[in-house]
């Protein structure tokens, strides 16, 4: 497939108002083609407006969409050539698996469309349903069917909605390998809307965090992840450790003060530009030691003294809740690779992490900025 | 119920007595229709066999005279004919009106569909006999629909009153919201997302309506299609307030039979014959319809 070559997708100050509600606001993007690209952010944010926008579903308010060289904003969505699989697959009940799938070749009057259908019913690995109702499928297979109705029709951008909510946990793994084997196979731009952080890092190969209508930040998941920009990002993106404090002296290092502990992080990773500065650090990246061997704490760390407040073991690793001198419960990650005792509610701790795991974040920012409401509920109540 | 008892000991009586109330709540709906309906339903038919008592005008009895059958194709196959006719056009006018309303009312109606729907509904308050009766005044001859035809020369008898054309306007207008309320109900359960998916995979607006939204909206057109060809072809009133003599229907004939000729094995075999081809009819047209697939 793929025989002619595909083309980047562009947003150039795409906007879209509801009324007073602006929905996406100047957003500018490359989607580079053939790339894996998820829109990752919570509901509300315009991930799926602007994915409607480009499937042409929506008109925007301002800006443009171009596919290579080709304006397509003004175009009818049925003239555009882009494929969207719908959320909760908007499958046409009345009509076989393999006419769903022959839906678009049959509207472009293309020739000889048996054996193409069947070859896409192959891809997906549904060969053997061709003649069932969508009605007598699994979640899991009719999923399947709306990404081949979307792809047989060979589009430059294939735009996905959210399209493993609807399914569970481990049925949701499993497409997520099987979606990531077919644009591997397939090479066409797939743009993929979700909420899902861990579903966007593990498929895409470029995630865009979205909030309030803008990108907050884009990049290949591994390097959002160990360097957030924002504190959105810090905390929606998997989780983060954020400390308030004022910037103290500039060398190689920064040194950030907060409550009277001095934190140290590389110039480099330190967005701040003012004196106020968030300083972040990951859960997994901070290792506790029993305060009793605070000596050996390496030279030069990072050090935060505290009590362990909450132990929860699950299997592969251990999550503390560890509260520091100043009230702020810190949280953190071990890999259960120790033997031996384990730390316990109420012990005195010692977390420690290297300055090069720290990074500083613009102070003026909420530092709950992108957590869950339902955690931040349950922090209120303690 | 005590803990240390297997459950099925004391589920098994428990089952029994959830059967039986099952029997008795189906026992009044039972009896009624047993009283209203397959006795009435033996009664006409044993009556439809009747002949006459020698000597007696008037007075029929036992017997299984088939003739009455023949009788009645015979003398009244004109009004059957145009009974299914005029139902027939009409349920098509109904379909072609109902259809575009339904559908503006299940799709832009928004908040006012309800309103939109008591709307449609609201006529029905009146008496069925005066509203047809209106269209009397609607029709008339000296009225303004019958001379703006009459000024564009439309009209071959030069009026609308006591003509077909006028039997049929009543029994659409009669019928119509038996068409438009199954129609609603099957539009609104449509997935605005299927037709965006349709337009997503290249079909215009008006081949994603042929290719999508027409055929889901099959159940409604048929329920629809049924409720108003059943009734309109077994109608009397419209051919009686709005017809002439040569506009009756088979309706006009079973009660000319009953009430004033009081030959009631012929009304009785006119009966049977209306309800045995209405029963040929809609069977066929389901089998065409395919609608047992949709579902």
């Amino acid at each position: 497939m793929g025989a002619r070559p595909v083309e980047d997708l562009h947003l150039v100050s795409l906007t879209k108002a509801f009324g007073d509600m602006v929905a996406v606001d100047d957003l500018t993007l490359t989607i580079p083609a053939g790339s894996f690209f998820a829109l990752l952010g919570a509901s509300g944010c315009g991930k799926t407006t602007t994915l409607r926008m480009i499937a042409g579903l929506e008109d925007p308010t301002s800006g443009s969409i171009r596919i290579g060289e080709q304006d397509v904003t003004g175009l009818k969505a049925y003239r555009r050539p882009v494929n969207t699989v719908f959320q909760s697959y908007a499958l046409f009940p009345h009509l076989d698996i393999f006419e769903n799938v022959a839906f678009g070749l049959r509207r472009r009057r293309v020739k000889n469309i048996k054996p193409k259908v069947n070859a896409m019913l192959e891809l997906v690995q549904l060969g053997p349903m061709a003649r069932r109702k969508p009605s007598q499928l699994s979640g899991g297979q009719q999923q399947r069917v709306a990404v081949a109705r979307a792809l047989i029709n060979e589009p430059d951008v294939l735009l996905l909605d959210e399209p493993l909510g609807a399914l569970d946990l481990k049925l949701r793994r499993q497409m997520q390998i099987e979606l990531k084997r077919i644009q591997t196979e397939v090479g066409t731009t797939f743009v993929h809307v979700t909420h899902d952080q861990e579903e966007a890092m593990t498929m895409a190969d470029t995630v865009a965090v979205m909030n309030a209508g803008r990108i907050e930040q884009l990049g290949h998941p591994a390097e959002i992840y160990e360097l957030p920009r924002s504190a959105f990002v810090a905390n929606f993106l998997g989780q983060s450790n954020l400390i308030e404090g004022q910037r103290q002296d500039d060398g190689d290092m920064v040194t950030v003060v907060a409550h009277g502990v001095a934190f140290r992080l590389l110039r480099s990773r330190n967005a701040a530009a003012g004196g106020s500065v968030i300083v972040g650090v990951r859960p997994e990246k901070i290792t506790v030691v029993d305060a009793a061997d605070a000596a050996r704490v390496p030279d030069g760390h990072n050090q935060v003294a505290g009590t362990v407040t909450d132990v929860s073991y699950s299997g592969v690793s251990t999550q503390y809740l560890i509260r520091a001198r100043w009230g702020q419960e810190l949280i953190v990650f071990e890999q259960n690779v120790i033997v031996g005792d384990r730390c316990d509610v109420g012990d005195e701790v010692v977390m420690h992490w290297a300055p090069e795991h720290s990074f500083g974040l613009d102070g003026s920012q909420d530092v709950y900025a992108g957590v869950e409401p339902a955690v931040l509920e349950l922090e209120a109540a303690q | 119920m005590a803990p240390v008892l297997p459950a099925t000991a004391s589920a098994a009586p428990a089952a029994r007595r959830r059967g039986r109330a099952a029997y008795v709540l189906l026992l009044p709906g039972m009896t009624w229709l047993a009283v209203f309906f397959a006795i009435p339903f033996v009664t006409l038919f044993m009556t439809s066999l009747q002949q006459p008592v020698p000597g007696k005008s008037g007075k029929y009895a036992f017997g299984l005279e088939f003739g009455n059958y023949v009788t009645s194709m015979t003398e009244y196959w004109p009004q059957f004919v145009r009974s299914f006719a005029y139902a027939g056009i009409a349920t098509l006018l109904a379909l072609l009106i109902a259809y575009p309303l339904a559908y503006f009312i299940a799709f832009k109606g928004g908040r006012w569909r309800s309103l939109l729907l008591v709307l449609v509904i609201a006529p029905s308050f009146a008496s069925f006999l005066l509203r047809t009766y209106a269209w009397r005044t609607i029709l008339a001859d000296d009225g303004p629909i019958t001379s703006t035809l009459n000024a564009l020369h439309l009209l071959p008898d030069g009026r609308v009153l006591n003509t077909g054309i006028a039997v049929v306007a009543g029994l659409t207008y009669n019928f119509l919201p038996f068409m438009i309320l199954p129609l609603y109900a099957a539009l609104e359960k449509i997935d605005h997302r299927l037709i965006e998916a349709a337009g997503d995979l290249y079909a215009s607006a008006s081949t994603a309506f042929r290719k999508v939204t027409w055929p889901l909206s099959m159940p409604g057109v048929v329920a629809g299609t049924l409720l108003t060809f059943i009734p309109a072809a077994g109608d009397y009133i419209n051919a009686e307030l709005l017809g002439s003599t040569k506009d009756r229907m088979i309706g006009n004939a079973i009660q000319t039979n009953f009430i004033e000729f009081r030959d009631y094995p012929t009304a009785s075999a006119l009966s049977f014959v209306l309800m045995a081809a209405i029963l040929i009819l809609v069977f066929t047209y389901i089998r065409r319809a395919g609608t047992e697939e949709l579902v």
